[in-house]
């Protein structure tokens, strides 16, 4: 059985590959948070008066606020004067194409596995990379702009697009919704932009790949959707970090809104610095992710893979306000050695005929606390509403939690709502079974997982469904069917 | 801000009433956590869903003791005694104090052993009291709970031999009837009672409540009971008593190996409230939890569970079931807590709900918190209204509607009653449902 | 090809094999019947390495190999496969995803390269006629929610993919109409060759009629108590096992009988 254990943990606990860091110059502002260096921030990135004044506000509102406690985690207070919060990659000012980029940067996402050479890429996924603060390149931007859609950084929508950042930025997360919702209305930095006109099916899988480097930062990136009338987009979202032992926080605020009949797929593969083995380091991601199905059978489906981050917070969200709209949530989240993870979704329903769905798999080792959480609510409006939840836990060992704290408000009597979950833990039978095929331990373990995850698994796009597998530390070589 | 100061009064005119009692430490101790803690309110997890702080508005008259009550109608009495009363031990409580001259203890000493608290702990039964008493202490960390141990004062301990004469015989059934007296007064009533289910011992208890008068009354009742290793305890609670405010506590502590069928009911009331803890302390413990709420009007009714597994190879079931109508709303969060030690495991919960009114609302919130690996849990909820499908069958074999919507929601109830095992309680309490169905209608 | 000299097993401190030798050579068939609770399961998981059975005393070689010093993977690896009795569910794994793990898991240890997604898919429709194995099953996760029979048929199924030296079928009889047991057998006759071995058991004879024996065993109380051909077989149909165990009563005075739940 120790033995067993032991082959669990390490088939587990693959070493984190993304943990260099790469040498370059950094522009930062000095440690803190204040008036002035939210005046500074903006400053940089030259944003016009409005923007500067949102920020502010957002601040006073976030001095007002207080760290929410309720979430299944522990950490020791963050003092929140002791962060970088802004920290930019120096290079040359505005890049014509991504040939002009440092070939530093260029040579990271390489050994990221993210190939910004438009040409070489097959798949036709269009990129924004944003490093620490700022976006360092989008990929594929012509392309998309010949057919209405725009895919920038945050900074350049600021600039160039103010009437769409004025009427959507804080529409669906308010800069005063949480604690760490109002940092980043205050702080972030940049993120990506997205706006998909009315009747276009963007025809690449737009993507933004988050990477930390500098010591002693904060990312604070914002990204905002829009889908236009009958528009649809397929977004991806993956993200790593140096190892470090210091704690670094990162909080980032989504905000997708999805009109008439439009549908958002947003993934995320989120592979933060998880700490080290005896919990030293990693990041703290405290994360607002949230929809609006504003429009009639509008639909906005979510995916996430969650393995990495010292700790996770985050449920995102949709609201159905549109009659007859569609909210997914598919869900998994692996902790293991001393990574927390509170994580879940909210359904709010409000338009009539508004269908939900909750798949969420939860898998937990080493020392870990996996917690599922979740509002599913129908109000009194949401006549014939429909919810279907499923939430399994998945334990390798014994010296970890799963748990599940699922919220189900219904206020009018047509609605149906359903709610399962399980846990359960790798049968020694199974292992045998796997194990009497030629299988070893360590393949076997990650052939259950990955059967454990599967109908997650299915709702990525291809290439991140690859990068998922991976990182669900499988060994999957040649055994995909 | 709600003013709690005539409770402080009545405290420190209970505590210098008995200075050297016992318990005067234990309600000092309480009373303390209570002005800590206060009511809860919204934001207050485990009271989330539930307003209680309104209940509190009035200034409620206590009965500190048994001495101060007038009389109460045999007539009325005899109206709300359970069926087979006659047979059985019948304890009366009155604005929450034992009355024993209203009571009736029908088995023998060796059988089982009624005497209040205060004797208890002057008795061969102190150690056992002084240990049990105020274990659910632990668990319900809320001021109200708190409020009720302040004002802890002669409620009963009873201890069940395990002397039977034959093997899977039951002792005689137990009721408890609390009874709230308003007629001149609001009342608040807080019954704190104790049974120790001795080691194979067999015991079938029912709780039931009503209500004289027509001003306020709020019961902050607690029952403790300590199950011990192969002891079998039956427990029913039935409240169907037209705004009755309710706080009702049922904490389980099982010591051993040992059963426990715990099923509450609730068909009338104001605002309720139901702990029912299950606390599984021995291998192997073997526990069964079930509750229909059958509710409408105004009636709020919130059943809170707690079925903590601290010992392997436990298992556990758990069903409830709820039918709101008109303006009613419910409430059900039900808690699987699996300790690091209790491997294997195996606890099930099941909550399903019926919405019949465009008012009536649910919110339910099964939760598992798993510390252990090998184990099987799982839980499910469902929220929905009458299957239309069915309905239009009934309908088209030319039942009417009015008819067939009862015929389903009983159907949909029977699961619960199905789990009422004295065939004389279940009998009563079915015609309690179809009463009620067809009043309904 | 495997020598059992003389194997004691024991779980949870009972003892369930109790001197047990057999020799097993290429191209024999072998059965091991006996009654429930004489310890057949037990021999079949031994052999193929389940942690639970402790070995106390004894020794099994495999092509020379010392088999108890294999993990039971390498053991398949080796050329062993048993057919379960109780087949494991693996939910969200397909059929074709696991067999594939698994034929490339044995070549990777044999130094050959995984097969590629076109030759396997070859070798997998042409395994598949051997046992009307149904194409929908390899799509569906792992023997979750199959008949006892699509089970069974599974297990045959993974073995004529895996090809293996020494072929264990553990009770593969048990709950299988007629027609699903010829199919079987079928299977079973078909991978039968003179480089391979097959270790039937069984509570009855009537799979022997299928699929023929070279030699027929009895495994009371732990030990092989009478060996012989398929006639051993028909003797037992006829007089059941209270004749072996009386006799074996008699010559084994020192070994009570014991109630062992567990086969």
């Amino acid at each position: 059985m120790k033995d067993e254990l032991s082959t669990l943990q390490q088939t587990v606990l693959k070493d984190y590959k993304y943990g260099f860091v790469t040498d370059i110059e950094t522009d930062t502002v000095p440690k803190g948070l204040n008036e002035d260096v939210i005046r500074l921030i903006s400053a940089k990135k030259k944003e016009p008066d409005w923007m500067l004044e949102w920020r502010l506000k957002a601040y006073a509102g976030w001095l007002k606020m207080e760290e929410p406690k309720w979430p299944n985690v522990a950490y020791p207070p963050i003092d929140y004067q002791d962060i970088i919060y802004y920290a930019a990659p120096q290079q040359k000012p505005s890049l014509n194409s991504i040939d002009d980029l440092d070939p530093e940067l260029k040579r990271t996402f390489d050994k990221l596995g993210i190939s910004l050479e438009e040409q070489k890429r097959l798949s036709g996924v269009a990129v924004d990379v944003v490093m620490d603060s700022v976006s360092v390149a989008t990929s594929f931007k012509k392309q998309l702009e010949e057919i209405g859609i725009i895919f920038c950084s945050m900074g350049e929508a600021i600039q160039n697009h103010p009437e769409l950042v004025k009427k959507y930025l804080g529409s669906v997360v308010p800069m005063t919704d949480n604690y760490f919702a109002a940092l980043n209305s205050a702080v972030f930095t940049d993120g990506s932009f997205c706006y998909i006109p009315k009747g276009v099916r963007c025809p690449m899988e737009l993507s933004t790949y988050f990477r930390i480097n500098a010591e002693n930062t904060g990312q604070f990136e914002r990204t905002l959707i829009i889908a236009e009338d009958e528009s649809y987009v397929s977004y991806l979202e993956g993200c790593t970090a140096p190892m470090r032992d210091e704690n670094q926080l990162h909080a980032a605020v989504v905000e997708l809104v999805a009109l008439e009949k439009a549908e958002i797929k947003y993934s995320t593969v989120q592979n933060w610095y998880p700490g080290d083995k005896e919990g030293h380091g990693g990041i703290y991601n405290f994360v607002t992710k949230r929809g609006i199905c504003q429009g009639y059978r509008s639909k906005i489906s979510w995916t996430q893979v969650e393995t990495g981050s010292a700790i996770t917070w985050k449920y995102p969200s949709v609201i159905l306000k549109g009659d007859s709209s569609i909210g997914e949530f598919y869900s998994i989240a692996l902790t293991n050695n001393y990574q927390q993870a509170d994580t879940g979704t909210k359904m709010i329903h409000l338009g009539k005929n508004t269908k939900s769905r909750i798949v969420s798999k939860g898998i937990s080792a080493g020392f870990s606390n996996n917690s599922y959480r979740g509002l599913v609510r129908a109000s009194k409006w949401a006549t014939n509403a429909r919810n279907y939840s499923q939430c399994d836990s998945l334990l390798l060992g014994d010296r970890c939690g799963a748990h599940t704290f699922p919220y189900i408000e219904v206020k009018n009597n047509s609605s149906v709502v359903e709610h399962e979950a399980t846990t359960s833990k790798i049968g020694e039978d199974q292992l045998f079974y796997c194990k009497q095929r030629g299988i070893d331990s360590e393949t076997a373990v990650a052939l259950i997982v990955n059967g454990f995850a599967r109908e997650v698994m299915n709702q990525l796009p291809m290439e991140f469904a690859v990068e998922a597998q991976k990182l669900l530390a499988i060994n999957l070589e040649g055994s995909v069917g | 801000m709600i003013d709690l100061s005539y409770i402080q009064k009545r405290f420190d005119q209970l505590q210098a009433s008995h200075p050297n009692d016992e318990l005067a430490s234990l309600r000092t101790e309480a009373f303390n956590r209570f002005t800590r803690l206060g009511i809860p309110g919204l934001r207050h997890e485990e009271w989330k869903y539930t307003n209680v702080s309104n209940l509190f508005n009035n200034e409620y008259q206590q009965a500190l003791s048994a001495s101060a009550l007038s009389g109460i109608d045999q007539s009325f009495l005899d109206s709300i005694r359970l069926p087979g009363s006659t047979d059985a031990d019948e304890l009366f409580f009155v604005n929450g104090r034992f009355i024993s001259s209203l009571s009736s203890i029908r088995s023998s000493n060796d059988e089982l052993i009624v005497i209040s608290l205060p004797e208890a702990l002057k008795s061969d039964f102190a150690a056992i009291v002084k240990q049990h008493l105020g274990h659910s202490n632990r668990y319900l960390e809320d001021g109200i709970h708190a409020l009720n141990t302040s004002f802890i004062n002669d409620g009963v301990f009873i201890y069940v031999h395990p002397h039977l004469k034959q093997p899977g015989d039951l002792n005689r059934p137990l009721y408890f009837y609390h009874i709230s007296d308003v007629r001149d007064n609001h009342i608040l009533s807080q019954p704190r009672n104790l049974i120790f289910a001795a080691g194979g011992s067999r015991i079938q208890i029912t709780e039931t409540f009503a209500t004289i008068g027509t001003m306020d009354n709020l019961s902050n009742q607690v029952l403790e009971v300590v199950v011990n290793k192969d002891a079998y305890v039956e427990y029913y609670k039935i409240q169907n008593t037209v705004n009755a405010n309710q706080i009702s506590t049922t904490h389980f502590h099982q010591t051993g190996k040992s059963y426990v069928h715990a099923l509450s009911l609730t068909l009338n009331g104001g605002t309720i409230r139901n702990n029912t803890n299950l606390i599984l302390d021995g291998e192997g413990c073997d526990s069964h939890l079930y509750g229909l709420y059958l509710i409408n009007g105004r009636t709020h009714v919130d059943n809170h569970t707690l079925v903590d597994n601290r010992q392997p190879n436990c298992y556990s079931k758990e069903l409830y079931k709820g039918i709101m109508d008109e303006y009613a709303t419910g409430v059900f969060n039900g808690k699987i807590k699996v300790e690091r030690l209790a491997q294997k495991t195996n606890a099930y919960q099941s909550n399903k709900n019926i919405l019949l009114s465009d008012h009536a609302s649910i919110n339910t919130k099964p939760q598992l918190e798993i510390f252990a690996d090998d184990v099987k849990c799982s839980h499910g909820c469902t929220v929905g209204t009458l299957d239309e499908n069915a309905m239009f069958y009934l309908q088209a074999r030319g039942i009417p509607q009015q008819n067939a919507k009862a015929l389903l929601l009983k159907a949909f109830a029977m699961d619960i009653l199905v789990q009422i095992k004295p065939d004389r309680l279940r009998n009563y309490v079915e015609q309690l449902i179809s009463d009620r169905l067809l009043i309904n209608e | 090809m495997l020598l059992i000299q003389d194997i004691h097993a024991e779980t949870d401190g009972k003892k369930i094999l109790k001197g047990v030798n057999l020799e097993i050579k290429a191209g024999e068939v072998h059965a091991i019947m006996g009654p429930n609770g004489s310890g057949k399961s037990t021999l079949a998981l031994v052999l193929a390495g389940r942690e639970e059975y402790e070995v106390t005393q004894g020794r099994i070689t495999f092509f020379g190999k010392n088999l108890l010093e294999l993990s039971p993977e390498d053991r398949a690896h080796e050329g062993m496969f048993l057919a379960f009795q109780y087949p494991v569910e693996i939910p969200g794994v397909s059929t074709t995803q696991f067999i594939k793990t698994a034929v490339n898991e044995n070549r990777k240890y044999h130094g050959e390269a995984p097969l590629d997604a076109v030759a396997f898919l070859k070798l997998m429709k042409e395994k598949m006629r051997l046992v009307d194995m149904d194409q929908s099953l390899l799509t569906r996760s792992m023997n979750e929610g199959f008949s006892g029979g699509e089970k069974k048929r599974n297990e045959i199924f993974q073995m004529a993919m895996l090809e293996p030296s020494l072929a264990i079928l553990d009770e593969t009889d048990s709950g299988l109409d007629i027609d699903a047991l010829r199919i079987v057998a079928k299977g079973v006759n078909t991978l039968r060759n003179e480089n391979r071995a097959i270790l039937l058991i069984t509570h009855y004879q009537r799979l022997l009629e299928y699929i023929v024996p070279d030699f027929v065993h009895v495994l009371y109380n732990g030990q092989i108590v009478r060996s012989g051909t398929k006639d051993l077989a028909l003797e037992l149909e006829e007089k059941g096992y209270d004749f072996i165990r009386e006799e074996s009563e008699s010559s084994v005075s020192a070994t009570q009988p014991e109630n062992i739940s567990k086969t």
